[in-house]
């Protein structure tokens, strides 16, 4: 008791310094201004959570073909009266419990979301900061590669890739592998927003007092880009890369739809939904509407604390 | 008010003019799950496209509703003492589409045709064979050793016409991976009961029924339309609405719903096609495995251990929903009358993990598999649950399930059988053993001899293929089919395939159409009748 005593004003006086900025700050009030965004908020963190602990929520691991019961399969859901304990949601043609897969499935395409936003993130911020700060030809060759990836749908872009990573390793690829493919395609198909974005950022920041002044003490290039003129971009970089991450679980979920994407036996949200299309014909309704819903709900969550973040680091709409 | 009335009146008029017209006509409406790419007959040899081009061209043989073999082209034939002079004697009178009569010298020409290069259907006519013309409607045809099965894939083997061909400069056939269709792939001249109206690769064919066919036609159709429609949801629709009168195949989850409406119903039965797994048995080490330095597949007891491992009633019940019969032979029962005396082994995981254990891996092993995903019913969902199956044994399986284009690229003799363990399905296209044994169940020797060039995995036992030869030429049949007999048992013995099933058929049919269900999942429209 006498240590926590003796420690706690240590804490208070070094926490504060930004919690309770944070808490202070615009961005929180607006926060609790829009209900909208709180449950939008809560919603996301259910999701993150839920993909999280798949492990410790779900009845079943759905990757372990060990642990399909195959008498188990097409099971409605637990309120039907045909359900059964413990398969929530029901179970799809090969007895994978339906909750377990979305969570699991869940955890794929986040996981795909934002490494493929980490990924596209880094190439654009790195091109931008690039061709906004040198200029001349680098920025050039850039922006003019930018443009042309820009005239076609991202969602093309990350088909081609696919299909000529695909092409090159060859069709026996592992599921690691084809989660590899996909981040880099969807990486590939989405870093021309960071990079343009960034790039005007730093033509305004560039001409600007502290830049010149840290040029005259002799500072080396590098460190001026990513030390003084990185930390000013991340504001619209932020924003770019949460409503990026509802777009990269999309673009994930449409390919694997489609069947180029994760295989039968490791599925996200996508191939869930895939799979459970064959079925809507026969009354087994369960086996595509909770993955799609749950697809829906989470995009549509990320694309709403995306667009409150926007507004609320846009000095001009206050 | 009356301007109103007077034009409903008249609308109306038009409406039921509308709906009168067609009612003339009878146009029988057909979709299937896949299209129809090329209308030359030598192009790909695959049931569907088959049956297509069966409703324009014809063979020498036909096939009748039972499969058995009739006259066709050719009104009979007659077999010389030695069995090395078959003569076939061609029907008179009977005209091409574009009114060309159909001669000794069309047969000789579409015998060099069909055993060109780029063309699927070598195998239909041995290409030792000689063509010889006797008169205009004779033909003799010499072979090297006796054959009593020669013409049993005649049915499929349609007749062009020479003159149509040189003169449209299409006299050689064209190979399937062609880019540029040729005339014969856009255009066909057969003697068959329809005449192509307009075809629109991928898109939609008409077929027009033929008036100077050479026999009393049964159908009372005057039009077929054709359409794809790959999805399985789509199709369904389009046969519930009406839109269309046939369909082929209707998916296994939606035959209840079809059944329960008054407009159409589902024609099943067994069909010929056995689904079956296969192992890579040639390799020294397998492509895609993590035991090093060794095939475990060499090993029969591994083989019988994943036998042993499949629950084929729980696949039948739950993944086919009962619409399947679990197979000990690679050959449906139909069409080998000894197919009861075999039983599969029994269900018996516990078994198959002891068997594991005395083959050297208590642990089990990794291994990559190969499926298709479009082209079997249910086939990628049959390897999902082989794969959970097989995990509990210990066997990891790595399932590569993709679309059979990709697939048999990679599988088949052109993709060098790069596989360690697949799925396949094999319906023989003479309807006898032989073809299996040959084909599936030869050692491949692949420089000298087309044998066994479907064995993808190269399961191979000499004396097995010693029986094959001498089952070729034996014409008695009570003796054959004890040979038959004692092949299938050599290769039952030593675990070379796991049969599976013999899957079901499925089409979907309006209510307003009566038709014949051939057991090789043929749609053949020339027997169908619509109200």
């Amino acid at each position: 008791m006498s240590d926590v005593s003796r420690v706690d004003p240590a804490v208070s006086s070094r926490s504060p310094s930004w919690l309770v900025r944070f808490f202070d700050g615009d961005v929180w009030a607006s926060f609790k201004r829009s209900k909208l965004t709180m449950v939008a908020a809560t919603l996301t963190l259910m999701f993150f959570l839920g993909a999280l602990l798949a492990g410790f929520l779900s009845p079943q691991d759905p990757f372990d073909p060990a642990q399909l019961e195959l008498m188990n399969s097409r099971l409605p859901p637990l309120w039907n009266a045909e359900g059964q304990s413990p398969f929530l949601l029901g179970t799809d043609e090969q007895g994978r419990d339906i909750l377990s897969a979305i969570l699991y499935g869940l955890r794929i395409s986040l996981l795909v979301g934002f490494l493929g936003v980490a990924f596209s993130a880094t190439l654009g911020i790195t091109l931008g900061l690039l061709a906004g700060y040198l200029g001349g030809i680098t920025d050039t060759i850039i922006m003019r590669i930018a443009d042309v990836q820009l005239t076609f749908p991202a969602i093309l872009i990350a088909l081609l890739i696919d299909g000529v990573v695909k092409a090159v390793l060859g069709g026996n690829l592992d599921a690691g592998t084809t989660l590899s493919v996909l981040v880099v395609s969807i990486g590939l198909s989405f870093w021309v927003q960071y990079a343009r974005t960034v790039r005007g950022s730093v033509m305004v920041e560039k001409s600007k007092d502290y830049i010149a002044a840290a040029r005259l003490i002799g500072l080396p290039p590098t460190a001026i880009m990513i030390k003084h003129i990185l930390p000013n971009v991340t504001g619209p970089v932020l924003v770019i890369a949460t409503i990026n991450l509802a777009l990269a679980v999309i673009t994930e979920a449409t390919l694997s739809f489609l069947g180029t994407g994760m295989p039968e036996t490791m599925p996200s949200l996508g191939t869930l939904i895939r799979i459970g299309n064959n079925y809507l014909f026969s009354g087994e309704w369960w086996i595509v509407a909770f993955p799609g819903i749950a697809l829906a709900a989470l995009v549509l969550a990320i694309n709403l604390l995306g667009d409150w973040l926007r507004d609320a680091l846009n000095p001009k709409l206050r | 008010m009356t301007i109103r009335t007077r034009y409903l009146a008249v609308s109306a008029a038009v409406l039921l003019a509308g709906t009168a017209l067609p009612a003339m006509a009878t146009t029988l409406r057909y979709a299937n799950q896949g299209d129809l790419k090329s209308l030359d007959p030598y192009t790909l040899n695959e049931t569907t496209t088959n049956a297509h081009l069966g409703h324009v061209y014809e063979g020498l043989t036909r096939r009748g509703k039972d499969l058995a073999v009739q006259p066709g082209l050719a009104e009979k034939w007659e077999i010389s003492d030695d069995g090395l002079t078959w003569r076939f004697f061609l029907r008179k009178g009977v005209k091409f589409h574009n009114g060309n009569p159909f001669t000794a010298d069309d047969v000789v020409f579409s015998a060099t045709r069909v055993r060109a290069p780029g063309s699927n259907f070598q195998t239909r006519v041995p290409s030792s064979a000689e063509f010889v013309k006797v008169d205009d409607y004779t033909v003799d045809v010499k072979l090297k050793s006796p054959n009593p099965i020669l013409n049993y894939q005649w049915d499929t083997w349609y007749i062009m016409d020479k003159e149509w061909a040189e003169a449209n400069n299409t006299a050689g056939p064209t190979p399937a991976a062609a880019t540029t269709p040729s005339y014969s792939a856009l255009n066909a001249n057969g003697t068959g009961a329809f005449k192509i109206e307009s075809h629109q690769p991928g898109v939609k064919t008409v077929f027009k029924a033929n008036p100077d066919w050479w026999t009393k036609p049964e159908h009372n159709l005057d039009e077929i339309i054709f359409t794809p429609i790959n999805s399985d949801a789509t199709r369904v629709a389009a046969l519930l609405s009406g839109e269309v009168d046939v369909i082929e195949p209707v998916p296994l989850q939606d035959i209840a719903r079809v059944n329960g409406t008054p407009n159409a119903q589902v024609m099943t039965g067994p069909e010929l096609r056995t689904i079956f797994l296969g192992f890579d048995q040639t390799r020294d080490e397998l492509l895609y495995s993590n035991v090093k330095g060794k095939n475990p597949f060499k090993d029969p007891k591994v083989r019988q251990a994943f036998f042993q491992a499949i629950d084929i009633e729980t696949i039948k019940s739950r993944v086919m929903r009962g619409l399947a019969t679990p197979s000990a032979l690679m050959i449906a029962p139909e069409l080998f009358p000894f197919s009861k005396d075999f039983v599969r082994p029994k269900y018996d995981p516990e078994g198959a993990k002891k068997l594991l254990a005395d083959a050297g891996y208590p642990n089990g092993f990794e291994v990559g598999m190969d499926c298709p995903n479009d082209r079997y019913v249910n086939d990628e969902a049959i390897c999902q649950a082989v794969v959970g199956m097989l995990a509990r044994v210990g066997v990891k399986i790595n399932l590569m399930a993709q679309p059979k284009a990709q697939y048999f690229a990679k599988v088949l003799k052109s993709g060098n059988y790069q596989t360690s363990f697949y799925l396949l399905g094999w319906t023989p296209g003479t309807f006898d053993s032989h073809n299996v044994l040959f084909d599936i169940e030869g050692c491949r020797d692949d420089a000298k001899s087309s044998r066994g060039e479907s064995n993808l995995g190269n399961y191979c036992n000499k004396k097995h293929d010693e029986l094959a030869d001498k089952i070729l030429v034996e014409n008695d049949t009570a003796k054959r089919d004890q040979m038959i007999k004692e092949a299938f048992q050599l290769t039952t013995s030593e675990f070379g395939y796991i049969p599976l099933h013999q899957q079901s058929l499925a089409w979907g049919v309006s209510k307003k159409v009566k038709l014949s269900q051939r057991a090789d999942n043929s749609v053949l429209l020339y027997w169908a009748r619509k109200e």
